[in-house]
């Protein structure tokens, strides 16, 4: 089944055309990257499909229902969620406490129920913190669970945020360079992480700039260039095109991609 | 038909201290990201300081320009105490501190002044002049012209000179301002100044008709920002449009509607502009980057 | 600390809260003191309510003064121009304050920063103004009288009655509070306060959580007003104004922005304020004006954090 088609979505801010007539499908289980020079559009591409922008053209449907101009919170009811390029964490929450609202669409009390503090929100809160607790447990930042966000070095807050997102139970994860600012210990770290959470059958769009990264985790691969389509196609295909190493890998970074795997 | 002409002339002479009240706000604003709230207290403080001097003797054309100098330093003397140790915080806490400054400017009036309204001679006597069936007062031109004229020669100083230019750079990116060696810390203390001083002008000329006391700051002050929002908050054109139509509102509200509400008007401008576009007539949205 | 000890040491806070409420009395002197502790106890109900939609949403509201008349002219108009008992003009001026915070609430929630705070000064503002306008109602600028509340022939006067009332009030209203904060909707209202765009990709209705916690802060309020006009027996549209407004974003800046007890020690000190200052009457503006300054310049962080944060320096 496609999970994301994308049907020439476009959008223009102030006479510049940031994203136009974008047009792709991704079948449901890939990890499907979308790669390009600095802005080639790509975080653009990613908040039209998260509803943070509205398109002026084009279509976006999730598992086949029309869901353009749909706003983020009817979005993430539908399993779409995703990380942020310029982190949006919960700095005054603690780690878990931002896992436990990326619950929040799971959790089943009432404003009275919350305002009364009935036997079922205890009952919630603990479940939810559990539930949270194993996240964490599983991005190996339980030991920084109870300490406030803001605290956490900037690769922690990076995975925190993908834990949060994965804890709404996603079927599409949008991860906005999630591999920027990390050394390449913590992008070889990443790439188990996103394997992991492909094997678990969330589809995964994936903008980055870490070709190694991108080379050895991609299913399929899309270069953006200028707001439009450059090439598509599968990691291999993708590094020997010569209008993408034109336009963005160039010949040094052609090798490098050859060198990783896949 | 004279009713209406009668409504227009009360409306533009009110109007045009609106719009002064806004330019000064907008000047403020756009140096330092600031809504100052003492802004009507520079009125008053312009108006009052020249009523007591006056009653002290001094001559009139001397305590205006005594007036108008001690509110500039009241101005500095605000952004150097109050606005800037506090700099870097965030826009509630800011307005909460010029809400705060009007308040005490207004208290301190109480004290060395005192509570009742007082007026001014009006500069060209008190018989309005007759346009078709309307009446104006001469201070009414004398207001709409001094407006006029300020806003010029703002425009003049702002667009002419180097330090303006600086002004509108700081505006514009204030970090970007100080890589280029402008001292944005003494422009933001400028933009205080000039808009202290615009309004202590705007107090002198607006007194011999609407009189003054300790406490018309608040309400003016108010009512300058629901002008510099209808015109679009950070546009200096705008403010000045804003505070014409917000006086124009006012007048034809007070006489067609009820006079009682006549205040009201402002506060519903403001929530009609905020609700339906925020960045009123003339301003733009600015465009956040995730 | 973790979200349990921090819950616990809330639990404690209430705790310390009704046993200081059982205990103070016994050092007054006086009725005085009674009326005193009693307006602290109004002014901090109201304070909670700011508090949740400032201190925990991030949200600002410099007309929440508004409520507060709303709450007290419907116990004083209800009885008088209409014949209803104060014990239901007081539920009337609750739904009445819910209702209008959810209308104007809807349009002005999607602002921020000082766009926000200009809209709800403006709201309270003009409310205010009606309150002021509408004489043959509400008594104009002198106000009216309010009749005394009347429970089951009991009838509710004098300061030492309203102290265990207010203090009671403020208990329940602490409870309510904190629960809420511990709960799902009040992580997502922290969450709001902090990142706005990442509490609505996680499916978090951010517009109607906002709304949800403008119309309880507004109900707070209405409550506190109508204990005002309830003890005070007389009322005047100042209850609402502008002033007051500020004077109650004040107390819960200076408390402590998200601590419930702060809401408690920011209304002790503007209430006591006047009455330990009453020799500097005449320069009343002159000394709120320089508070203000002073507590958003040096104390933003509130007197109740700070000395929290001391003490956890202290003792890790």
């Amino acid at each position: 089944m496609t999970i994301l088609a994308v049907d020439r979505l476009s959008i223009t801010f102030g006479g510049v055309c940031a994203v136009d007539a974008v047009s792709f499908g991704i079948p449901q289980g890939l990890v499907f990257s979308i790669i390009g020079p600095n802005g080639a559009g790509k975080t653009t591409l990613l908040n039209l499909i998260s509803g943070l922008y509205l398109p002026q053209d084009g279509r976006v449907l999730l598992a086949g229902e029309d869901v353009t101009g749909w706003v983020p919170e009817r979005l993430a009811r539908r399993g779409l969620s995703r990380t942020f390029q310029n982190l949006q964490i919960f700095f005054r929450l603690t780690a878990i406490e931002n896992v436990m609202v990326g619950r929040h669409r799971h959790e089943r009390t009432g404003l009275l129920a919350d305002l009364l503090h009935l036997p079922a929100v205890g009952r919630q809160n603990r479940l939810t913190r559990q539930q949270a607790a194993a996240a964490l447990e599983r991005i190996g930042l339980q030991a920084m669970a109870d300490r406030p966000a803001g605290s956490l070095a900037y690769g922690d807050l990076k995975r925190l945020e993908i834990a949060r997102a994965l804890a709404t139970e996603p079927t599409l994860l949008l991860l906005d360079e999630p591999a920027a600012g990390c050394n390449a210990v913590e992008a070889a770290e990443l790439e188990g992480v996103i394997r992991a959470i492909a094997k678990d059958g969330v589809t995964v769009v994936l903008v980055e700039h870490n070709m190694r990264l991108v080379m050895n985790v991609s299913d399929r691969i899309l270069v953006l260039a200028n707001g439009r389509t450059l090439a598509e196609g599968s990691a291999t295909e993708v590094r020997a095109d010569p209008a993408v190493i034109q336009a963005y890998l160039g010949v040094h970074g052609a090798q490098e991609a050859g060198h990783a795997g896949g | 038909m004279a009713e209406l002409l009668q409504f227009v002339f009360s409306g533009l002479t009110v109007g045009a201290v609106y719009a002064l009240v806004a330019l000064g706000f907008t000047l403020i604003y756009n140096a330092s990201d600031v809504v100052n709230f003492a802004q009507g207290e520079f009125v008053m403080l312009g108006g009052l300081t020249t009523v007591f001097l006056g009653l002290a003797g001094v001559p009139l054309p001397l305590a205006a320009l005594i007036a108008i100098v001690a509110t500039i330093a009241v101005g500095l003397a605000l952004h150097r105490f109050a606005i800037e140790p506090a700099r870097s915080a965030g826009p509630v806490v800011l307005i909460m501190i010029t809400i705060g400054a009007s308040i005490f400017l207004r208290g301190a009036a109480q004290v060395v002044f005192d509570k009742r309204f007082h007026s001014l001679p009006q500069w060209f006597g008190a018989d309005p002049i007759r346009v078709g069936g309307a009446a104006i007062l001469p201070q009414s031109l004398v207001v709409l012209f001094g407006a006029l004229a300020i806003v010029v020669l703002l425009w003049a100083f702002i667009d002419r000179t180097l330090f303006g230019k600086a002004m509108i750079a700081t505006a514009a990116n204030r970090l970007a301002a100080r890589l280029v060696g402008i001292n944005t810390r003494a422009i933001v203390g400028f933009s205080f100044a000039i808009s202290a001083a615009i309004g202590a002008v705007a107090g002198i000329l607006i007194t011999p008709i609407t009189l003054t006391s300790s406490e018309v700051g608040t309400l003016l002050a108010l009512k300058g920002f629901a002008a510099a929002m209808l015109g679009g908050i950070g546009n200096a054109a705008g403010a000045v449009v804003g505070g014409i139509l917000l006086g124009l509102l006012e007048a034809f509200a007070a006489g067609y509607l009820s006079s009682q509400y006549k205040d009201a008007v402002a506060f519903l401008v403001i929530l009609a502009v905020l609700s339906a576009m925020p960045h009123g007539l003339f301003g733009r949205a600015r465009v956040d980057r995730v | 600390m973790t979200m349990h000890q921090l819950f616990k040491s809330r639990l404690t806070m209430i705790v310390a809260v009704v046993v200081l409420a059982a205990l103070l009395p016994m050092f007054f002197p006086s009725a005085y003191y009674y009326r005193v502790a009693a307006l602290v106890f109004v002014f901090a109900l109201a304070g909670i309510g700011l508090n949740l939609l400032m201190g925990y949403t991030g949200q600002v509201s410099l007309g929440h003064a508004g409520f507060i008349g709303i709450g007290a002219y419907a116990v004083a108009v209800g009885p008088t121009h209409f014949g209803l008992p104060p014990w239901l003009s007081f539920l009337v001026g609750a739904a009445l304050s819910a209702a209008v915070a959810y209308l104007v609430g809807r349009p002005i929630l999607r602002l921020r920063g000082h766009y926000l705070a200009v809209a709800t000064l403006g709201f309270g503002t003009l409310l205010s103004i009606v309150f002021t306008n509408e004489a043959h109602l509400t008594g104009g600028p002198d106000g009216m009288a309010v009749q005394r509340l009347l429970l089951f022939g009991w009838a509710a006067r004098g300061s030492e009655t309203w102290y265990w009332i207010s203090a009671i009030s403020f208990v329940i209203g602490a409870v309510l509070a904190v629960n809420l904060m511990d709960s799902p909707t009040g992580r997502a209202l922290r969450a709001i306060h902090d990142s706005e765009v990442a509490a609505r990709v996680l499916g978090i209705d951010v517009a109607k959580k906002k709304l949800t916690v403008f119309v309880i802060s507004a109900v707070y309020a209405s409550v506190a007003g109508s204990y005002l006009a309830l003890f005070n027996g007389h009322i005047t549209p100042e209850v609402s104004g502008f002033l007051r407004s500020i004077e109650l974003v004040a107390m819960v800046v200076l408390g402590g922005m998200g601590s419930i007890a702060g809401s408690l020690v920011g209304a002790a000190v503007i209430v006591m304020l006047p009455q330990v200052l009453s020799f500097l009457h005449d320069y009343e503006h002159m000394v709120l004006g320089l508070i203000i300054m002073a507590v958003m310049i040096f104390l933003r962080q509130g007197i109740v954090p700070s000395l929290t944060a001391m003490l956890a320096r202290r003792h890790p």
